[in-house]
């Protein structure tokens, strides 16, 4: 199963050291392989180095790409993540 | 860099990232960062080696991050550093990190340690790009984590910081696990060559409330520990092995910091003005340009007193008029500032010549200083008139001249000022037509000749400091006649009277900006005494204002009037001081109450 989706970052300080780290953490929940993608470049979701030279400050459109058993909820656990902005302001 | 480069006053500037003034010694934080070593595999059987090596490293600096981690939940206190230590333990895990290095070590043939130091340089380039400052800043956890790793690579463990009394930390940069390591309570602030506002060592700081300057690119070449240092994290200033003149001006500035309040601060902003109407102007004492900003968030309306010292010491070779009118470029025409006075050099010969066989003086604050030695070295004042000029067309400008002692002095001064100034016009050099030329009233001869003076001037700027040493023949630096200087000795009251009162019957601004204006007893008298000016160090702006804004001048002047039939400094002081309390209960508290 692929689910792909496209996401605004809200949060004001972008995604920094601390946000990647949630998203690594997040995707290493899952089985799906997880793929991070901006402006055409993509990245492996696993490599926190990997998202932060995305380089992504507030209001970057990100897409994200699910492959796997259990893409569908990976995604959703991504959404509920970025929707919260993180847990930050 | 020499013996003699190490003893020498230094000033540095970087990025304030936390606020303060503190004095103490210097601790080099050393990591050994500066020295990773390089060398080449020559044969490709030691490959393997090297790539074994490198993962032994990692799984090291993994294992010693979940300890430290584990210790620092099992001390419970502030979350930050724990996620800091996580992202750590990922970039560790990183697998783009790990495959880059192993490719270096590969490809190139050159050790572990050279592999991580070049997969960091890979990094710094790309987050050098990022235009957002906070996520530029992050390179600084790759830094740490792959600094763990070099050192891992070599035998020694890490360092523990023993620390005595506390003291300053001066490094690199610091990552959490550096700082965890550190007594912490024992630092009293932090100087690093790296880093900005969003760096690790500034969130450290300013959580402890620890004032820290960061970026400043070389201080650690510059510092040995035990070395005294200060450090200003208002001002973004670094001043090491400061000269007992500049320490004394930063004790003064670190108690005002401590002492000052938010509540204060909001007088920042009002005018000065009494409840009868009567309104002073309030200036600001700076003597580096990074201190502007912080004397506007203070209230200063203008800068009384620029001191431009500085521009020359701490350096290998004279200031150029370029290297002059950069400074007076970012004092004059602030968007804030109403006028800018800046005052002409005012040290003896030792600081422009430091290896010359200038005979040492016996008693320098007498010697050949300020505007005699100018007067002697005409081509070297030339060159900081001409900056001066240069600048004028910026804003209000006003110049002023110290140890003026007689007419001879300024008129020599003018003469030559206006030469440059001619020159200048000459060349179609853009002047501003509005200078104002003072002089600094700071020996008592140019009190008694005042009048004459005021002919030759548009204003005068009381410095107090010095006309209270040379009224009353005490040595500033001689502890053991210290307990005689006193600004409400009636010579010294009198003397400043006959100032302002002889500078407004010539119809001259008469300004003050020496410690005096900016001690809050003094404001009353100072207020009765009519002063146009009150000039002092910006932190002490909010506390005087307040004392302004809470008096009227018909009363600061009924305690003037009576002040000046006292004889004796004693009964002056215990007459202000009990006015003072009485008037202002919450700015003057008596001990014990």
């Amino acid at each position: 199963m692929v689910k792909i989706r496209t996401f605004d970052i809200a949060n004001r300080l972008g995604i920094h050291a601390r946000v990647a780290a949630k998203l690594v953490e997040t995707a290493n929940r899952f089985q799906a392989d997880i793929f991070l993608e901006k402006d055409g470049v993509e990245v492996n979701g696993r490599s926190i180095l990997g998202i932060l030279t995305l380089f992504c400050p507030r209001g970057s459109r990100l897409t994200i790409r699910a492959e796997g058993a259990d893409a569908e909820e990976a995604m959703e656990a991504f959404a509920r993540l970025i929707a919260e902005k993180f847990g930050e302001a | 860099m020499g013996e003699d480069d190490l003893k020498e006053t230094t000033v540095m500037k970087g990025i304030g990232v936390s606020p303060g003034v503190v004095i103490g010694k210097a601790y080099l934080f050393d990591r050994r960062d500066a020295q990773v070593p390089l060398y080449k595999l020559n044969d490709p059987s030691l490959i393997a080696g090297e790539i074994r090596r490198f993962r032994k490293a990692l799984r090291e600096s993994e294992k010693q991050l979940i300890e430290l981690k584990n210790q620092l939940s099992d001390l419970g206190g502030g979350m930050q550093p724990l996620y800091i230590i996580d992202i750590h333990i990922m970039i560790l895990r990183d697998r783009k990190f790990i495959d880059r290095t192993i490719r270096n070590i590969r490809e190139m043939s050159v050790n572990a340690e050279w592999a991580v130091r070049m997969t960091i340089d890979k990094y710094r380039e790309i987050f050098d790009r990022m235009e957002d400052d906070y996520l530029r800043g992050r390179i600084s956890d790759i830094q740490y984590a792959g600094q763990r790793i070099i050192t891992n690579l070599g035998e020694k463990n890490l360092t523990v910081v023993e620390m005595g009394e506390g003291f300053i930390i001066i490094a690199t940069d610091l990552s959490p696990a550096d700082t965890a390591q550190m007594k912490i309570d024992r630092v009293l602030g932090f100087a690093t060559d790296m880093g900005g506002k969003t760096s690790h060592t500034a969130i450290v700081a300013r959580s402890l409330e620890i004032p820290a300057v960061l970026g400043l690119e070389n201080i650690t070449r510059s510092v040995q520990t035990n070395d005294d240092i200060i450090i200003d994290g208002s001002a973004g200033v670094v001043i090491v092995r400061p000269d007992p003149e500049v320490s004394k001006r930063y004790e003064e500035k670190k108690r005002l910091y401590e002492e000052a309040q938010d509540d204060l601060l909001d007088y920042a902003k009002l005018p000065a003005v009494t409840k009868d109407s009567y309104s002073v102007e309030i200036g600001g004492n700076i003597e580096f340009i990074e201190e502007i900003p912080s004397a506007i968030a203070h209230g200063a309306d203008g800068i009384g007193l620029y001191r431009t010292e500085f521009i020359y010491i701490n350096r290998k070779q004279l200031p150029d008029e370029e290297d002059h009118l950069a400074n007076y470029r970012s004092v004059v025409g602030v968007e804030g500032l109403s006028w800018s006075t800046i005052r002409t050099f005012d040290l003896g010969g030792d600081k422009f010549f430091p290896n010359a066989q200038t005979s040492r003086e016996l008693n320098p604050q007498m010697g050949l200083r300020g505007i005699r030695f100018c007067l002697k070295e005409v081509e070297l004042f030339k060159v900081q008139l001409r900056a001066i000029l240069r600048a004028s067309d910026r804003g209000k400008l006003r110049i002023m001249f110290p140890m003026i002692s007689g007419i001879e002095e300024i008129l020599e001064a003018k003469r030559i000022f206006y030469e440059v100034k001619n020159e200048l016009l000459k060349r179609g050099v853009a002047v501003g037509n509005d200078i104002e030329i003072g002089v600094m009233i700071e020996v008592p001869s140019a009190v008694i000749v005042a009048e004459e003076l005021a002919k030759e001037v548009d204003f005068f700027s009381i410095g107090t400091n010095d006309l209270i040493q040379y009224v009353l023949a005490i040595d500033r630096i001689n502890e053991r006649v210290t307990y005689l200087y006193e600004p409400l000795h009636p010579a010294v009251l009198s003397l400043i009277k006959q100032v302002v009162d002889i500078g407004h019957k010539a119809g001259i601004r008469v300004a003050m900006c020496g410690e005096m204006a900016g001690d809050p007893t003094y404001t009353m008298i100072l207020l009765g005494l009519e002063l146009d000016e009150l000039s002092m160090n910006p932190l002490a702006i909010p506390r005087v204002k307040k004392i302004v804004r809470g008096s009227t001048l018909k009363e600061s002047k009924t305690l003037l009037n009576k002040v000046m039939t006292l004889s004796s400094s004693s009964e002056i002081r215990a007459l202000v001081e009990a006015t003072m309390q009485k008037r202002f209960p919450e700015e003057f508290q008596v001990n014990g109450q």
